[in-house]
């Protein structure tokens, strides 16, 4: 456990310092908040209100995990981590911690203003909300992070992490939203079957990621 | 050789499932003529998923062995994938279009099959961007074996979001208990398999020579 979490307080530091993804992340999502709560004035908010969080949650995700991986390929910080004693799965679970831990930060600033523009509540569905945004930002990242990795090494770099990552978050996406609307509109008795989908997501990806990541950082 | 009898036998194939479909096949009660289009609508769904399963097991060999034969493999039949899911989705589109007045009914095997062309084409486009050859085979197996994971939760997600929202239009799938119909689907199934493997030898032929070409030019430029 001591490299994954060496790895995870080597990012939070340097985020600490720059604040690069962190910033851009939040007002690249509240932008999209606002966007949307202008393009859809006069709909049915709260219908449209899961979709537009889930819609703002992901491309300000992509939006940091490019920032994260680019930021290790850039000055060649990766050929120094990968010569450091620790697996190569570990160098990816401290990756996963710290991207989740930025986009969590991130997606809990957004959601307050998410909230205000919609005119919903602050009730304890908010709370709810905040658990399934845990859920789901843990398999966004869990496979987010290979993805980043993958895309990094291409010659688009930017362009080749959406067109990968959005197809492939599909169940995440769907079942985070499916699972936000049914919090919102109060009745959480269905919730069971979209929290476990997003469980059974992270826990393939986390596996399976842990495993090939070596193929994908080795020269 | 193999190549060639193969497409004598889908050319042969193709006028006799068109016979059975068209012609032996009895006119469906409901639908009407519209049915018969489903005859070329299943065999195609199914190769396409087919094609995600051969792209997972070409991955996991090339990670296994580590010989570009096997990479060349799940790079042909994610072409033919994004070949099957797209005419998957447009010959679905016009049966929809006119049986239920609608070109996109959200219905979720539709979702399911965009989604699915979605990932082909991100893998293959994922290789384009990849100029090195060795490493467009490792990235690229890496994310053809992660895709393929994501197949069956796809499946559970979208047929979980389709029932909870029932779409009054689950219209027939043809099939039922007429032989005839069974018969004529079996043919075409065993038509398109066919099709679907020659053009899949023809394309490993053109990609075991582009391979090769690629080597000559490199040490061309080596020398």
């Amino acid at each position: 456990m001591k490299p994954v979490a060496a790895i995870v307080f080597k990012d939070i530091a340097i985020e600490y310092k720059n604040k690069e993804a962190f910033s851009s992340m939040v007002l690249f999502g509240l932008l999209v908040v606002v966007v949307f709560s202008f393009a859809f004035e006069g709909s049915d908010r709260k219908a449209l209100a899961p979709g537009m969080l889930w819609v703002a949650y992901s491309f300000a995700g992509i939006l940091g995990l490019n920032r994260s991986l680019s930021m290790e390929t850039d000055n060649d910080c990766l050929q120094g981590l990968l010569l450091s004693p620790m697996s190569r799965g570990d160098l990816y679970l401290g990756k996963v911690g710290g991207n989740l831990a930025f986009t969590m930060l991130a997606e809990l600033v957004i959601l307050p203003f998410f909230v205000i523009l919609n005119n919903l509540a602050f009730d304890t569905s908010l709370i709810w909300i905040a658990g399934i945004t845990l859920l789901g930002t843990l398999g966004f990242v869990a496979i987010g992070t290979t993805l980043s990795l993958i895309s990094a090494q291409t010659r688009m770099k930017e362009v080749m992490l959406p067109v990968l990552q959005i197809p492939m978050t599909f169940p995440v996406i769907l079942s985070a939203v499916q699972a936000t609307s049914l919090v919102m509109s109060g009745d959480s008795s269905g919730v069971a079957f979209p929290l476990s989908l997003l469980g059974i997501f992270s826990t393939v990806y986390i596996t399976a990621s842990y495993f090939v990541f070596e193929y994908i950082v080795e020269e | 050789m193999r190549t060639r009898i193969l497409g004598i036998a889908s050319g042969a194939g193709i006028a006799v499932a068109l016979y059975f479909a068209l012609i032996y096949a009895p006119t469906e009660q409901t639908m009407g003529v519209l049915q018969r289009v489903f005859y070329f609508h299943l065999p195609q769904a199914i190769l396409s998923y087919i094609a995600a399963f051969m792209v997972g097991f070409g991955s996991l060999m090339y990670l296994a062995t580590r010989d570009l034969k096997w990479d060349r493999f799940a790079y042909c039949n994610a072409e033919l994938g994004v070949l099957f899911t797209a005419t998957t989705l447009i010959t679905g589109m016009i049966w929809g279009r006119l049986a239920w007045n609608t070109w996109w009914a959200g219905d979720a095997r539709t979702n399911l099959e965009l989604i699915l062309g979605l990932l082909y084409v991100g893998y293959l486009m994922l290789r384009g961007y990849l100029p090195e050859r060795e490493k467009r085979a490792r990235l690229s197996t890496v994310f053809g074996f992660l895709a393929v994971l994501d197949v069956p939760i796809n499946y559970g997600a979208i047929y979980w979001w389709d029932t909870q929202h029932p779409k009054p239009v689950l219209g027939p799938r043809g099939g039922g208990a007429d032989p005839d119909i069974k018969l004529a689907i079996y043919v075409s199934l065993i038509t398109f398999t066919i099709v679907y493997a020659w053009l899949l030898t023809k394309r490993l032929g053109v990609a075991r020579i582009e391979d090769e070409v690629g080597e000559l030019e490199a040490a061309v430029e080596t020398a």
